[in-house]
Formats: C-alpha cells, structure tokens, sequence
C-alpha cells in the first residue's frame, strides 16, 4: 500500500482524536463546575471530530490514497521501534465517520435520555472517552496503538455497562464484560508478540509486507486475531458478555454495543487480510465462527422477552454476518464493512427506538408489557419499522443490499455456510416481526400507572436521521463501496447492481419473507402478561442465553476456582510452611533456653564456672593432642 | 618460694573464691568471695612478674586493685540499697530479672 506523509488537513488528523479525548478528561477533572453545560461541550467534540473526518473525507473522494501522520515515537529498543502513527485510508476513514456520525447522534440523544440522571457529566465524560478511544483504534497505523484503542474501548465499555452501579446486575455485568474481554486480550497480544518475534514490527505495513513469508506463523497469528475479535465482538465462544451489557443506559447499547465497538473484531480481522490470505484455515476459522455466532444470535433473539438483549442478540447475529463476510476472503472483505455500516445505523436506530420506548414506559423493558405502542409513540414507530425493514433486508433498503452480498457470497465459496446464513436471515426476519409484533401492535397490556408518551425532540431527531439512513444508505453505497475499499482489501470489484437481483437474493427474499410470516402468525393474536411455562427446548435453551453462562460456569470458572483454591492451599501449607516451621523451631528452642535466665545470680556463676571448665578442658585436650 | 608454689596458693584461693560464691547466699560473702578471686588472679600475676622480672604483671595486678575497688565501691551500693528495700542481703531473693 503506498502511503505519504501528511501534508495539509490531513495534519489536523490527531485532533479526531484529541478533542473528545480533552473534553473526556475536561469534564471528570473540573467535576460539579461543568454539570450544568458538560453535555453540550461533549456532545460538540465529536461533531467538530466528524467534521474533520468529513473534511479528510471529501479531499479523499477526490484523490484516493493512504496517509500516514507520525505523531512521536513510542517506544525504541534495540532494533524494534514503535510510533504513535495514525493511518488515514480508505477503510479506517469510513470508521470514523460512522464512529463520530453515530456517536455524535447518540450524544445529541443521550441529552433527553440522560436529562434526569444526576450523574449526566460523567455519563457524557465516558463517551468522549470511549469516542476517543474508538478513534485511536480505527486509525492506528501499528497494532500496538490499535491496542491501546482497544483497551480504551473495553475500560469505556466497562465503565458505562456498570454506570449505574448501585444496581448489583449492573456492576456485575460490567465486570463480566471486562473480564470476557480480557480472553480476547490476550489473543491480540499474544498476535503481536508472535509479530515482534517474527519480523521485529507491528506496523500494518510492514506485518503486510512480510506475511507472505510467513508460512505457517500466520496461521497462528490468524488464530490468535480472530480470538481476539471474538472476544470484542462477542462471537462463540465469548459471546456471554453482550447479552448481560445491556445493563448500561440504553444509548451507550446503542453506540458501543450495537453500532461501534463490537464491530472493532471484524475491523481487526479486515485490517489483517493480508495474514488471513496467507492462512486457509483461519480464513476458515473466522467464516465458521461468524457462521455460528449468526445462528446463535438469532436464536438467542428469538426467545427473549427483554426488548433490548432480542436487540443484543440480533447484533450478534448480525456481527456474525459480518464475521462470515470477512471469512470469506477478500471477496467478502468490502461486504463485511458495508454490512457493518448498514447495520451501524439501522441497529443504532432500533436501539435509540428501544430506549425511546423505554422512556415511555417508565424503563420497562419486558415486551409483554407492550404492545399497541405505535398510537401513542407515532414517530419511534416510524423511525423503528425503517430500521426494521432494513435489518431483514425489505428490497432497496440498506440490509437488502449489504447482507445479500454476503449470503451470496457465502454461498459462492461454500454451500452450507451459505444455506446456514439463509437459515439466518429468515430467523432475523421472525425475531424482528415477533419484536414488532410485540411492541407496536396487538393488545394494551400496559402495567398499571404507566402512560406511554412520545419522546422529546431531541431524542427523536437522531432517530429520524438514522431511520433515514437506514433506507438510503444501501443505495448509495451498493456500488460504490467495493470500489473504494479495493485498496484496503485488496479485491477486484465485482458487479452488483441496484436492480441486479440474483436467484439466491429472489430465495433470500422468499426465506426473510417466510420468517416474517411466520412471526407475524404466532404473535398475531393475544400475549401473555408473563412468560408461558413452555418444554419447548428450543425455547428453554435459548432463553438460558444457549446456557453459554452455564458453560463458563462449568467448564472455566469451576476448574479455575478449583486451582485457586489448591494453589491457596499449597501456599498455605507447604511455602508458608517452610518459614512458618522456622519460626517455630528458633521459637521453641528459644522458649526452651530461657529457662536459664532464672534470676539467680549463683546459678549463672555456675554457668560461668561450668563454661570455663568446658574451654579449659578442649584447651587441655588440644594440648594433648 | 619458687613460682609453682605461688601458682598452687593462687589456685586455691581463686578456687575457695568460686566455691563461696556458689555455695553461699549472703550477698556481702559473695562480694568477699568475688575479691578473693581477684585477688588470687593478682597473685598470679605478681608471681609471673618476679618470675620473668619485669613489671608488666605487677601493673596488671593494680589495675585489677582498681577495677576491684569501683566495683566494691558500686555493688556495696546495690547491696545497701537492696536491703533497704527488701530487708535482706540474701541474693536469692533478687531474683526478679529473669524470663
């Protein structure tokens, strides 16, 4: 990849990341001073970031190219040296325009969302923070800083998951997320060890330029990637941790786990093609796990009643989809990153929507104390069913074009995992319509005192900007996007028509179309109030979230509580035992000798006289011998 | 008299010194005893000194004098001190200072 220094706006690059991450710490240093106008500063940095983005943007449209901006270097040691180096292509700029557009519709958002919440500045604080630390990661030109992105995104996703604390769930479940995430850590640093050792550098261009020779180390360092991805973007086997985030305010599920940062797996995996084109089998690895997570999430999906983790585990289905995209090598690299941008939108809008409900409803999250919600809340309605439409892939909106690409795709390199994601997409069609079904339509069965109300303007105008991106989006980036991303994902473009509508994306249709209906059918007519006692196993096993907390239970958290537990016990007995047992002997030996000190004069006389005897007679013996 | 004598006089009363001192309880005996030592280590002193005719031994001989007589000088204090205190001269029954 040719790149070239930065010349002109692109200098201005660092303050992407620079202003939000001032305002983050602006706003926690200077504490209750700043709570009465926090929010609006916050809620500026990331619109002044997007208009530098949109700017670099804009110059990049007209003359596409990489661009590096060294900031300072890092770290030099011997032979190896780290800069703090940002780099500005094709793939990395469109992440940053989804990270600050979203981002600074959510902030907009989070302004009604949060408004009677004491604790709004640090709420605002924390998502500069996670804005900056998102930034770092899509633009850092070395995985090194990539990581220090990635750390940052999981301490503000931990951060705001536990924002309200005083609730035990809460603080649990941003434990939880720190902790799964660290799995996926370990990966990524261990990937970046294997690259020092092996080449003596992290930059991207140099891992890139020296993968071809990896032979069988990128395999390796493949795997250690993807586990890494799977850890931040909650794919099987770590996906336990989203389901449990949603835990946070509504708006941060919304940016960080729906729109952004769960996304960063599937960033990683795109920005390592070049190691994955050196590997079949990880190649394989990220389309198999991306295969199943897409599954999983549906099913998950399907079997909740908690409007937001039905939303939780549609984003993990929908990650999957992308997982599978960039499993399936370059030809599916562009696809991944449009679907991701797609799904950017319509998800942050259902998410916004569901908060949006949530504030009606007095944050109730159950759906079946919904229902018949789409009189009252006309315009979440409207802003949600475009969503809607766009997440089963309704024709000419955005998730029409996006994930058909990518079950066309699939279906191109291999047959099951295509007919397995078009088992996905009709499960995403059920869940989505059950979720309508549920929420919008049928019966009142609001609980008692609660009286559903529009939501301020403030909190609708993003939703009306995502809904309107959700419909259009896919028409304006179809053709354009594999274009643009040539570079990057090192592809060939292919043809993909706005009306070129293939035989699989006619069965597509058929299948999301059966999905619907029959979501549609099942919840057509009354709800329960609370959730039916059912032996269905698909149900039960859904709802225990796959009995994936099960799982960890048994198979990591006992084993590992059990080797604590002999570990503690060794160090106990055995180590604190050597000392211990010291002790004890120069201890005794002492209370033994003490004894001696009697107080009687004479008898230590007698010592004295016993001792002189004792010397003479070796002197005496000496002098024998 | 030659030196040997003076060595076997010197023994015994260093010997009769230790025996007091261990055998008896009344603490101005033990002080008795205590000098009678000394005092035999001085003999042995003086006895070497004419032996080898010179005076190094004889000097020693007046600094244990001297040593002897601080110590009398501090140790008739304790001891009047003590039996002000206890009504008794007995060192057995000082015997508080122990484990």
């Amino acid at each position: 990849m040719e790149t070239t220094a930065a010349v002109g706006l692109f200098s201005l690059a660092p303050l992407m990341i620079g202003i939000p991450l001032a305002t983050a710490f602006l706003l926690l240093l200077l504490g209750r001073v700043s709570d009465a106008w926090g929010h609006w500063l916050a809620t500026l940095a990331p619109i002044v970031s997007f208009t530098i983005g949109l700017l670099l943007f804009l110059q990049m449209l007209g003359e596409p190219r990489a661009v590096e901006v060294k900031v300072y270097e890092w770290l030099a040691t011997g032979s190896w040296s780290v800069d703090i180096g940002l780099l500005i292509d094709q793939l990395s700029i469109l992440f940053v325009l989804l990270i600050t557009g979203v981002g600074s519709l959510i902030h907009i958002y989070s302004i009604g969302y949060m408004a009677h919440d004491e604790r709004r500045r640090r709420f605002f604080a924390y998502l500069n923070l996670f804005i900056a630390a998102m930034l770092t990661l899509v633009l850092a030109n070395n995985y090194l800083v990539l990581f220090i992105g990635w750390e940052g995104v999981g301490l503000a996703s931990f951060l705001l998951i536990s924002f309200w604390a005083h609730k035990d769930s809460a603080a649990a479940a941003g434990n939880k997320a720190f902790i799964v995430n660290r799995v996926g850590d370990l990966g990524l640093a261990s990937a970046m060890f294997t690259m020092f050792a092996l080449i003596g550098s992290v930059n991207f261009a140099d891992v890139n330029a020296a993968a071809p020779q990896m032979g069988g180390w990128a395999t390796l360092i493949g795997f250690l990637l993807l586990l890494a991805a799977c850890g931040k973007s909650a794919q099987v086997p770590l996906q336990s941790w989203l389901l449990d985030a949603m835990e946070g305010p509504t708006p941060v599920s919304a940016l960080i786990h729906a729109a952004t940062m769960v996304t960063a797996g599937v960033y990683l995996v795109i920005r390592s093609n070049a190691i994955y084109a050196q590997s079949p089998e990880a190649t394989m690895a990220v389309a198999v796990i991306g295969t199943i997570t897409l599954l999983a999430g549906a099913w998950i999906g399907s079997s909740k009643d908690d409007i937001k983790k039905v939303l939780a585990g549609s984003t993990m289905s929908q990650i999957g989809y992308m997982m599978l995209a960039a499993g399936l090598g370059p030809i599916g690299a562009a696809f991944a990153i449009f679907h991701l941008i797609t799904h950017g939108f319509f998800k942050a809008n259902m998410f916004l929507g569901a908060g949006s409900v949530m504030h009606g409803m007095n944050d109730d999250v159950n759906m079946r104390h919904f229902g018949a919600l789409a009189g009252p809340m006309r315009i979440t309605f409207l802003t949600f069913a475009m969503g809607y439409l766009a997440i089963i892939g309704f024709p000419f909106t955005a998730g029409f074009y996006s994930k058909d690409h990518i079950i066309e795709a699939a279906f191109h390199q291999n047959t099951v995992l295509g007919v397995l994601a078009l088992i996905g997409a009709g499960i995403t069609g059920f869940y989505m319509t059950r979720l309508m079904m549920m929420t919008f339509a049928g019966r009142k069965r609001w609980q008692p005192g609660v009286h559903p109300h529009e939501s301020p303007l403030v909190m609708t105008i993003p939703l009306i900007i995502l809904a309107v991106l959700s419909l259009v989006a896919g028409l304006f980036m179809n053709g354009w996007i594999q274009e643009w991303l040539a570079v990057p994902t090192g592809h060939e473009v292919h043809n993909t028509g706005l009306l070129h509508i293939t035989p699989i994306g006619w069965l597509t249709m058929a299948v999301v179309a059966v999905g619907v209906a029959i979501g549609w059918y099942m919840f057509k007519d009354d709800i329960a109030e609370t959730e039916p006692q059912t032996r269905n196993v698909f149900a039960l096993v859904g709802r225990n979230d796959l009995y994936g907390d099960a799982f960890n239970e048994h198979a990591i958290i006992r084993p590992t509580k059990g080797l604590a537990a002999g570990l503690a016990w060794f160090d106990r007995t055995t180590l604190d035992g050597i000392p211990e047992g010291a002790a004890v002997v120069a201890g005794g030996l002492g209370n033994y000798l003490r004894k001696g000190q009697n107080g009687y004069s004479r008898s230590y006389g007698l010592i004295l006289v016993a001792g002189v005897i004792l010397l003479a007679a070796v002197v005496a013996l000496g002098q024998l011998g | 008299m030659t030196t040997g004598s003076l060595l076997v006089l010197s023994a015994i009363l260093f010997t009769v010194g230790v025996a007091g001192f261990l055998l008896r309880r009344n603490a101005i005996i033990a002080f008795m005893s205590i000098e009678l030592m000394l005092n035999a280590s001085n003999l042995a002193f003086v006895a070497f000194a004419r032996q080898h005719g010179n005076l190094e031994g004889q000097m020693a001989a007046f600094f244990v004098m001297v040593v002897a007589a601080a110590e009398v000088v501090v140790g008739l204090a304790i001891i009047v001190s003590v039996y002000r205190a206890r009504r008794s001269a007995s060192v057995d029954d000082v015997s508080l200072m122990k484990f």
